[in-house]
């Protein structure tokens, strides 16, 4: 029964990983534009993000 | 001109005026360093070339800071600076690139500090009962006493701040209703939560076998899944009102007896004042026209844009809009009790008195609570006096509470309105508000628009046809420079002529736009301007009426704007009157041009000469005859009726105040966009109502199982996700092809 002294820690710390990513993503705007997301991949352009760009995505 | 860009139709759109500075600042979202955001609506970007090309179209205007399209909103943001925002170039910017172009609101459109909450209490529900549930399945499975005990402190851990966290969007408004001594379904769900998690620490702590820790963040978990999407579907349309008073004039250019002008605020312009109106601005307050010649756009009294042409003392009402001017008026009425402020005063109240959405969850809910709450009672007073002992009757009538928790019921009706929204979105119709689905299959009247609506006033296209390569490729440079509707048609028309290398182009405010090719003078415009004196004498009355092509001169060609139906509209039309909806046209327009397009669309019922009065007091009369309305319009002097009627269309291109008003925009010129959303909504009603017929089969089987205690943590935790499962999976059967509205199976039955 010792493993559990391990593992239920193990599993919580990462569901909590995946929460506090959630979180996270959610702040910086990641869920704001799901399509335009998809087709921006393929733009070449965008690969190079404008200097004020992380800024102002992280504000909103 | 984008690859992707709106194809090249002769339609015009009928909101061809562009908002000033001072309306999208009021639309604009201030950052707080001096900047401003705005949104504007792009109806037509769709692919990552319109993203790039959108972007790079704005990022080259002025002061931009940054523009950002969001293709999942149809809308980009453009950051500026609060004293450098320059909608004029934006909106060109757009439209050289060939995207129609609209101002968003920000109360309707801004960010959304409730939705982010519930996202955050979902996460964290989702979190709690994935793992609350690993633990209780190894409990289930037959741990021994030591090994539950633990995780069932462990559980509690976890569970105790997850319902605090995420239970919150229902606690609040339970206490609220109870403090108002009401009942709606936040009070059972509260109940059930607090109780279950109350009742498992209590069983915690004494070492008991059951703990409904899993049942309590489950429960959470799904009913937030219900609410987030409810509030997602929740009513977008925002006050029109608001879009109106923005779009109005607030005050008044008053000359003076000394000669002199003066801004005037509304309020204090009263009769007799002598009011100048420049090209492009609306009318503030009724009058009398003191100068000759102007002409006026109407379209807010009738919904028809061809100018009208004003002589000295006729009347003129507030909103008409100035198309070329100058125009001077003698008011004969104040401010607010022109015609505009008239408008406002209908807009209002049919704002106020819409029809309360009676929503088939509501409705449920009423009956729902009361009946949980009696069981539940009856349950534990049953056990009770019947000997099982106060913990046993206690734990019964907790299990009770947890079973009958409305999961399925809170997710029943939003994730058929979600999946109903993702299908009305591929066929370009946008569903802004939830409930408008629900009362739209229950829909009995429909109440239709002429210009704009039925049909769109379109360039005859033999004009066009007759010109030689020179002079169109010189119309349609000469058009892009222009907002006149006719200039409109003839750019969208001759969209993909290579444009003409005119030199020194120039726009006449009122009169048209020039521009010399190869030293001769081309002229766009009013007949009397562009044409030389004697060109102009043996003209035809009609044909001076309307904008021509000139060459130093001389008549290349004339325009003119002709009514034709929109596409799919005898169809559409066809189809409502199969299904007994008796569509009835109410238009502004003549009596001739009404009757026509009547018959040609095999309308029986019509009105013409229209007032945004009639209009309402039509929708209202149906409404006192016991009918649900469907009101499909464009115009601004269709908004009240919009906002009047039960539920209610608008085209894309339609007004903003229009557009606001509406429930429900379709993006397609194709009016086969009706029948469409009429079957979507018809088919999403049944589904919901099969929903809740699943729901009351699953309490009708677990209730009587909790009742005589058979509900152990392991049955709620199965009933519950099994009953959601069941509803979302009958819910997503509507994104699948089905019968159409218009097919006969469907027809033999209604």
């Amino acid at each position: 029964m010792t493993v559990l002294a391990i593992l239920i820690p193990a599993a919580l710390a990462l569901g909590l990983v995946g929460l506090l990513a959630f979180l996270w993503a959610l702040r910086s705007g990641q869920f704001e534009d799901l399509d335009g997301a998809a087709e921006r991949i393929l733009l070449p352009e965008d690969d190079r993000p404008k200097t004020d760009r992380p800024k102002e995505r992280g504000r909103s | 001109m984008s690859c992707c860009a709106a194809s090249a139709s002769l339609s015009v759109p009928s909101s061809a005026r562009r908002p000033d500075r001072r309306e999208l600042l009021d639309a604009s979202h201030d950052l707080g360093d001096g900047t401003v955001s705005t949104r504007l609506a792009v109806p037509d970007a769709h692919c990552a070339g319109c993203i790039s090309t959108i972007e790079q179209a704005l990022g080259a205007v002025p002061h931009v800071t940054d523009a950002r399209v969001n293709l999942a909103g149809r809308f980009v943001t453009v950051k500026w600076p609060r004293d450098a925002v320059d909608p004029e170039a934006a909106f060109a910017a757009l439209d050289h690139a060939g995207y129609r172009a609209g101002l968003m609101d920000e109360a309707e459109n801004g960010p959304d500090p409730v939705l982010r909450r519930l996202l955050v209490a979902l996460a964290v529900a989702g979190f709690a009962a994935g793992n609350v549930m690993l633990l209780s399945v190894s409990v289930w499975s037959g741990a021994d006493a030591a090994t539950r005990e633990l995780f069932h402190w462990i559980s509690a851990a976890i569970a105790v701040p997850a319902v605090i966290v995420a239970g919150r969007p229902f606690f609040a408004p339970a206490l609220q209703a109870l403090k108002a001594g009401r009942l709606n379904m936040d009070v059972p769900i509260s109940l059930a939560v607090v109780l279950a998690v109350a009742l498992s620490l209590h069983e915690t702590v004494t070492g008991g076998a059951h703990a409904y820790f899993d049942a309590s963040v489950t429960l959470l978990f799904f009913l937030l899944i219900g609410r987030t999407l409810d509030h997602v579907m929740r009513s977008r349309a925002g006050a029109a009102l608001r879009t109106l008073d923005r779009t109005t004039p607030r005050g008044a250019v008053v000359v003076g007896a000394d000669g002199g002008t003066s801004w005037t605020p509304l309020a204090d312009v009263t009769p007799g004042m002598t009011v100048l109106v420049a090209s492009g601005d609306r009318v503030p307050v009724d009058g009398a026209a003191a100068s000759d010649a102007a002409r006026v756009d109407l379209s807010v009294v009738t919904g028809e844009s061809d100018p009208v042409a004003l002589a000295i003392g006729e009347t003129v009402v507030a909103g008409a809009l100035v198309v070329d001017g100058p125009l001077t008026l003698s008011a004969t009425r104040a401010g607010h009790a022109s015609f505009l402020g008239e408008m406002r005063a209908m807009l209002e109240a049919a704002e106020t008195a819409r029809p309360a959405l009676s929503r088939l969850a509501d409705r449920a809910a009423a009956i729902y609570a009361p009946a949980v709450h009696l069981i539940a009672a009856v349950t534990f007073l049953g056990w009770w006096l019947a000997g099982g002992g106060l913990h046993h009757a206690l734990t019964t009538a907790i299990a009770v509470l947890i079973i009958t928790c409305p999961c399925a019921l809170g997710l029943a009706a939003p994730i058929v309105q979600v999946v109903a929204a993702g299908r009305l979105l591929k066929d370009r119709i946008l569903l802004r508000d939830g409930g408008a689905l629900e009362t739209l299959a229950t829909v009995d009247r429909v109440v239709l628009d002429k210009t704009g609506t039925l049909t769109i006033p379109t360039l005859d296209p033999d004009a066009l046809a007759r010109l030689s390569g020179t002079a169109l490729a010189v119309a349609a440079t000469l058009a892009r420079r222009s907002r006149h509707p006719v200039a409109r048609a003839i750019e969208a028309a001759a969209s993909d002529t290579d444009p003409a290398l005119l030199d020194g182009i120039r726009e006449r405010p009122g009169q048209g736009i020039e521009g010399k090719l190869d030293g001769q003078l081309w002229r766009l415009g009013r007949a009397d301007w562009a044409l030389s004196p004697a060109a102009l004498v043996d003209l035809a009355d009609t044909i001076r009426a309307r904008p021509v092509l000139a060459r130093d001169g001389a008549r290349v060609a004339d325009f003119d704007l002709v009514d034709r139906p929109r596409p799919g509209a005898d169809g559409a039309v066809a189809t409502l009157r199969r299904l007994g909806l008796c569509p009835t046209l109410l238009s502004g327009d003549g009596d001739a041009k009404v009757a026509e397009t009547a018959g040609r669309l095999g309308l029986d019922t019509w009105t013409a000469r229209a007032t945004p009065a009639t209009k309402i007091a039509e929708i209202r009369r149906l409404q006192q005859g016991g009918h649900r309305v469907l009101m499909i319009g464009d115009g601004l002097n269709d908004a009240p009726a919009l906002a009047a009627a039960d539920v209610s269309m608008a085209p894309s291109a339609a007004s903003d105040v229009s557009r606001t008003a509406a429930s429900i925009v379709f993006l397609s010129e194709d009016m086969g966009a009706i029948p469409a959303a009429l079957s979507v909504a018809r088919r999403a009603r049944r589904l919901i109502l099969q929903n809740f017929g699943l729901a009351v089969a699953y309490n009708a089987i677990a209730v009587p199982l909790a009742i005589a205690g058979y509900a152990t943590p392991l049955f709620a935790a199965i009933a519950m996700s099994a009953s959601s499962i069941v509803v979302v999976a009958n819910a997503l059967r509507l994104a699948l092809p089905g019968r159409d509205v218009a097919s006969p199976r469907e027809d033999a039955r209604s």
